[in-house]
């Protein structure tokens, strides 16, 4: 498998002079918490994902410059992204696009800068940054991702970046000891509920040496969270309290303020 | 205080909005009016969208609305036959209303439209009681006494009904009407639509002062609790938490504002609603005109295959 990925990744010189190169590192990681409970008061919490490379007999021997590029991706939605303009003197909106099933959460973390890591060419493969990740628009029948920098893209990656849902560190993550590392993933308070991914991925010399995935899961609890739940499952049920509460607080109103 | 409002899906501090309720009711119980077009302009102000913000003030207006209700019921202020000519119009706008809101939503367009539709009714009504006030001022500072035109062309349609406690008799028609077009601007607007309503049954209508502010808070009531099921069961937008908050602070606010409002000669109270109304008419068509500092936007529309 690793193998196979060096040759994908181009490194096909140093697979045809050393084919039997199969180099083994194993990660292990692990995060945190599992599961993660948003309450009414939350206001933002950090995850911790701690992980260790481990080597094996076929691994060479001499220390190794690892890198590691981590990242987290939250549930995926379709998000629709319009862009206003001038017409007839008032700002409307005019052009749109629509991305297609694309995480609502994405962090990217690594040790060091992508350029540092890995080519551009790598970096586009392993989807390495921001700008590389895969968002998928519609394009009227059609779906693609466009280049890097169409402005609806562009747009896009930076609201989400602003609302602190899209993020990348290029220094998120620290190497403890040369084999263990640790990173944080900090979760904002509007962060959406869901199963979110983790894919953790060593490279070596420019080159994928392995990867991982772990997930974890945010669960909002609490009366705000059955509130929504009940607004968009039961809307009549929700709609006749939300009218009865009206009248029932025009009611009271009417009985404390007669009196005086 | 921050709070979490699920369906706005932003913290709020709790006490401004409180204080947002309250001096939104305070305005609406000095000028007898349900002060939804006061507002849903502050909610979209403080960042909540306006989708959220018309679907949620409709419950706000519904509470204030039956609280001035009682009390004017209490006094016999309250046409019943007139309510009930005017709720059927009601019910048929709001119905489109909704209808046509969930149609912008989809177009995205509704910002758009909220915006220019409070610009042109806002600057329009606001400019029509100012002239109407000033010209009341004049009067009583001239001493002369208005003139009063008893009839119009209102009052040559056919279907005629007879509103007893009212003591007019009207066709039916243009109050079904006048009915519709409340229901269908209070649904896309978020406005109760008081402010319209209580001068056209004045002017057009004739209906007598002593009843019109009580049977105009009925078909507010009954518009805005229907908006609320409405836009509640087709967008899902109502924000109960926000709206809870919001009626708290309104009724109270209400209460010294109807205190405050009597002291206050009615045609000095005109005129001040009527530049209120203006001012935040223009602020919406300033906002439009001015290139906005986010020229993007994002809406999540959940997965569609």
């Amino acid at each position: 498998m690793s193998a196979r990925r060096l040759i994908a990744v181009g490194a096909i010189c140093t697979a045809m002079f050393a084919p039997a190169q199969a180099r083994a590192e194993r990660l292990i990681v692990s995060v945190s918490n599992h599961r993660v409970t948003v309450t009414p008061n939350y206001s933002g919490e950090e995850l911790v994902l701690f992980g260790a490379v481990e080597k094996d007999a076929a691994t060479p021997a001499g220390p190794i410059n690892y890198d590691l590029v981590v990242t987290v991706s939250g549930p995926r939605a379709d998000m629709m992204t319009r862009r206003k303009e001038r017409r007839f003197g008032i700002w409307m909106n005019t052009d749109y696009r629509q991305f297609v099933k694309v995480p609502a959460y994405l962090a990217l973390f690594a040790n060091r800068p992508f350029d540092d890591i890995a080519s551009t060419d790598v970096q586009r493969r392993q989807q390495l940054g921001l700008t590389n990740v895969l968002l998928t628009q519609r394009i009227g029948p059609d779906f693609a991702d466009v280049v890097p920098n169409d402005p609806f893209r562009r747009a896009f990656v930076r609201l989400q970046r602003q609302r602190g849902l899209y993020r990348e560190d290029t220094s998120a993550v620290t190497f403890i000891t040369p084999t263990l590392f640790r990173t944080g993933i900090p979760l904002p308070a509007q962060v959406p509920i869901g199963t979110y991914d983790v894919e953790i991925k060593l490279f070596s010399d420019g080159a994928l040496v392995t990867h991982t995935e772990t997930a974890f899961e945010i669960v909002k609890v609490g009366f705000e969270q059955f509130v929504a739940t009940s607004a968009r499952q039961n809307g009549f049920i929700y709609g006749l309290v939300t009218a009865a509460m009206a009248l029932m607080t025009g009611w009271i109103a009417s009985l404390v303020f007669a009196k005086e | 205080m921050q709070l979490y409002l699920p369906i706005a899906d932003i913290p709020v501090n709790v006490f401004l909005i409180l204080a947002m309720g309250a001096a939104v009711g305070f305005v609406s119980g000095m000028f007898g009016i349900g002060g939804g077009f006061l507002m849903t302009p502050l909610l979209i102000f403080i960042g909540i969208t306006p989708a959220v913000a018309v679907a949620s003030v409709a419950s706000h207006i519904a509470a204030s609305s039956f609280s001035g209700a009682i009390a004017y019921w209490r006094r016999r202020a309250i046409d019943p036959m007139l309510a009930a000519v005017l709720l059927v119009g009601g019910s048929i706008g709001t119905t489109l209303g909704v209808l046509t809101f969930t149609y912008l939503r989809s177009l995205g367009q509704l910002d758009l439209t909220i915006a220019l539709s409070y610009v042109a009714l806002l600057t329009t009504v606001g400019a029509l009681m100012f002239w109407e006030g000033m010209r009341a001022i004049m009067r009583v500072r001239r001493g002369v006494i208005a003139p009063r035109r008893s009839h119009n062309w209102v009052h040559a349609l056919p279907l005629k009904l007879r509103f007893k406690r009212s003591k007019i008799y009207l066709s039916a028609i243009p109050v079904v009407v006048i009915g519709i077009i409340i229901g269908f601007l209070g649904a896309v607007m978020g406005i109760g639509g008081g402010f319209i309503l209580v001068p056209i049954m004045i002017y057009l209508l004739r209906v007598p002062t002593t009843t019109v502010i009580g049977t105009s808070m009925v078909l507010t009531l009954v518009t805005m609790l229907f908006a609320t099921m409405l836009h509640a069961m087709t967008n899902h937008l109502v924000d109960a938490v926000l709206a809870l908050i919001l009626m708290v602070g309104g009724v109270t606010g209400a209460q010294f504002g109807a205190r405050a409002g009597q002291k206050i000669r009615s045609e000095q109270l005109r005129l001040l609603l009527g530049l209120l109304i203006l001012a935040v008419g223009i602020r919406f068509a300033v906002e439009l005109v001015i290139r906005p500092g986010e020229l993007y936007t994002i809406r999540e529309i959940g997965v569609t295959e």
